[in-house]
């Protein structure tokens, strides 16, 4: 026990400070934490699907919630059950094999629900293609989408600012 | 390099009375394939099953340019510690469209000749399971996806029908259904838990979900293109699978990588493990209620994801390894920075090791949950540190030794009790010799280029490789075709085999330690179903 302690004590706070002008995540999270405040009661429900992505979006989205970044801080948590999400995420190109999974999962959800298509495989199919019999479509070839962030994958900060981007939409 | 022509597999065979012909269009030559008679096919396997050579891979290809009969070929790769890889194949013929099953010698075998029913329509006969794998009950029955006949931008048509899963009316023994949509932020697949009180009876899983047609897709593009497609199979692996793509690329091309390349697809490729091992130790650690692990480990693979984004353009490394060559290099001052880091990275994991080991919640959890015997094993042909945890220890940076590894002493952690304990310990070893070996690397780091000028060889000829990824190996089988494009490529992810352990590893565990058990192994669904 002493050792996790020392080790905390020794790692100290890593978490990006709010208020530094240099650093992006700041930039986004103080516009991002006072619209949750107000209009999700200071909390933001994300229900994260993976439709057909090659696990690299995944990885990336657990980064966001690492201590750098420390996504929890503005009110945004990851939930297993759609019923109570306020947000869809979605990654990958929409497999045939995940288009019912997909839209039942969005058709559990409260509507209105607002749903982002992440990366570059979520917004075009990406390397994978449109002309592939195994592919379904892009994101909002299945679902309505509002707003897309690009990148393969995007970074923690993309997703972040991606995630306000559609709260201000 | 070892001996150049590898004979000692066709020898085998002919001592068993097959006849075996060498392929003169496949290289290379250290990993021959040989062409053997349909009727002894299952004879081959089972004389492989009594050399003690593991299976690789079951897979099939139509005719390539050379085979002008527009034949339907099945291939088999089996390796042995000492005697390396070898590559059987025999013809179907024109008309005829089945194959006998291998599964009585490889259980392993019984998907990936799944994978073939459904994607070319040729019968396996004798298999142990019939259903389907990857084309889901809502594809029609004719979709074969990779004949040549079927269009790649195929719509296919929407059918019915539901998936039998294994089903017991026992008294006492309820089901839990879980997926594909998981919980967590993690990959979508179906498990189908039997279980009595807290006891899982049998796990059974139902995958190819995140099917993306990628062996249809790589068909008519460049090995340049096709890299970038090869990159993403398994973003978590994506050095591996880029790696073993390019190898097998250059071995057709018979182009030379230069040393200073290969030194730096080591550093990638041993940087990969580090970063995902210390990833999934926090996990397995998360799924125990142990979180300060878990927050420990996310910062030191975010300090590694900055890293590789500073000095390799990518935070998880993606399109550094190209044919020929790497997109990537280091400068001196670059390179010694690596050295640092990594070093202080092996001395924070060796530390977090210590805290690990003397909590004992954790262990409490972890010694003895989900042990596969080493029989098992040999059996299922685990690989990776799934297969090092239950005392067999395949490794192709020791067997095929390819450049940079013909350098190195790799050292292989022996595991014995195959528990959820042995994989983290396996893990923590292959880390602290995987940073020694990166500092090898660096501190000797040949000078030269850093790109051979890549051309495509001539149409109809094919290369296989084997790299030996964070998960385990991976095999890789291509065939290019006219005009320097890629006519069949074939993967196979160290997750298609290395599920089969995960099933067996969780009977008679407790239902709450699936996920530790699932962490331990942390198989790719989209390896497993490309």
């Amino acid at each position: 026990m002493m050792r996790i302690l020392k080790q905390l004590v020794k790692v100290g706070t890593i978490t990006e400070p709010l208020g530094d002008a240099n650093n992006d995540i700041e930039q986004v999270g103080e516009k991002l934490e006072p619209i949750i405040r107000k209009r999700f009661a200071g909390s933001l429900a994300i229900r994260a699907v993976d439709a057909g992505s090659c696990n690299g979006c995944e990885l990336e989205i657990h980064a966001a919630n690492n201590a750098y970044y420390d996504i929890e801080r503005f009110g945004i948590c990851f939930t297993a059950s759609p019923r109570f999400a306020d947000m869809l995420l979605v990654t990958g190109p929409v497999t045939r094999n995940m288009e019912t999974a997909l839209k039942m999962t969005f058709d559990a959800m409260p509507q209105p629900a607002l749903v982002v298509a992440m990366g570059d495989c979520a917004a075009d199919c990406g390397v994978f293609g449109r002309d592939n019999y195994a592919i379904a479509g892009a994101v909002s070839d299945i679902i309505p989408v509002d707003v897309v962030i690009h990148g393969c994958p995007p970074t923690p900060t993309d997703i972040i600012r991606g995630i306000l981007t559609a709260l201000e939409s | 390099m070892k001996h150049l022509v590898n004979t000692w597999f066709a020898e085998q065979l002919s001592e068993h009375g097959m006849y075996t012909n060498y392929l003169a269009d496949h290289h290379p030559e250290q990993m021959p394939c040989l062409e053997i008679r349909f009727i002894d096919w299952e004879k081959a396997a089972e004389t492989a099953r009594r050399l003690e050579m593991r299976l690789v891979a079951v897979w099939a290809a139509e005719g390539g340019c050379h085979e002008q009969d527009e034949g339907m070929y099945v291939y088999m790769s089996f390796a042995h510690p000492e005697h390396r890889h070898a590559l059987v194949r025999t013809l179907l013929g024109k008309t005829r469209r089945e194959i006998p099953s291998i599964s009585k010698h490889y259980i392993a075998a019984s998907r990936m000749e799944r994978h073939i029913q459904d994607m070319f329509g040729i019968v396996v006969t004798n298999i142990p399971d019939e259903r389907r794998w990857i084309k889901h009950e809502h594809w029609p029955e004719d979709a074969r996806p990779l004949l040549r006949t079927f269009a790649r931008d195929t719509r296919m048509e929407q059918s019915e029908g539901e998936y039998p899963f294994v089903q017991s009316d026992s008294e006492g023994v309820y089901e839990i259904p879980v997926g594909p949509v998981h919980a967590g932020i993690i990959e979508p697949g179906q498990f189908r838990f039997l279980a009595v009180g807290e006891q899982i009876l049998n796990m059974e899983q139902r995958l190819g979900f995140v099917h993306k047609g990628i062996e249809k897709s790589m068909q008519g593009r460049t090995a340049e293109q096709g890299v970038r497609l090869a990159a993403r199979v398994s973003g978590d692996s994506t050095v591996g699978h880029a790696w073993a793509f390019a190898q097998a690329c250059e071995y057709a091309a018979d182009i030379r990588v230069s040393k200073r390349t290969s030194y730096l697809r080591g550093v990638l490729c041993e940087r990969e493990r580090m970063v995902n091992h210390i990833g999934d130790i926090g996990a397995i650690c998360n799924d125990a209620a142990f979180s300060f692990m878990h927050n420990q480990c996310l910062r030191l693979r975010e300090d590694m994801a900055r890293q590789h984004a500073r000095l390799f353009g990518h935070r998880l490394m993606m399109d550094t390894i190209t044919p020929g060559g790497v997109t990537i290099d280091l400068s001196q001052q670059e390179s010694s920075e690596l050295i640092d880091d990594t070093r202080q990275l092996a001395a924070e994991v060796e530390h977090l090791r210590t805290i690990y080991a003397d909590n004992p919640s954790i262990q409490e959890r972890v010694i003895g949950s989900g042990s596969v015997s080493i029989s098992d094993a040999r059996d299922i042909g685990l690989l990776g540190y799934a297969g090092r945890a239950s005392g067999d220890y395949p490794d192709e940076r020791i067997e095929e030794a390819y450049p940079p590894y013909d350098d190195l002493d790799v050292n292989i952690p022996q595991g014995k009790l195959g528990d959820v304990a042995t994989r983290v310990w396996v893990r923590f070893e292959e880390m602290a010799d995987s940073a020694r070996m990166i500092i090898q690397l660096l501190e000797n780091l040949p000078e030269g280029d850093v790109l051979t000028q890549w051309h495509a060889p001539e149409a109809g000829v094919s290369g296989f490789s084997a790299i030996e990824a964070w998960r385990g190996e991976i095999a890789c089988w291509l065939r290019f075709g006219e005009n320097g494009v890629l006519d069949r490529y074939f993967v196979r992810d160290p997750s298609v085999i290395n599920w089969l352990g995960l099933e067996l590893a969780v009977r008679e565990v407790p239902v709450p330690d699936f996920p530790l058990n699932n962490k331990s192994f942390n198989c790719s669904y989209s390896g497993n179903d490309v």
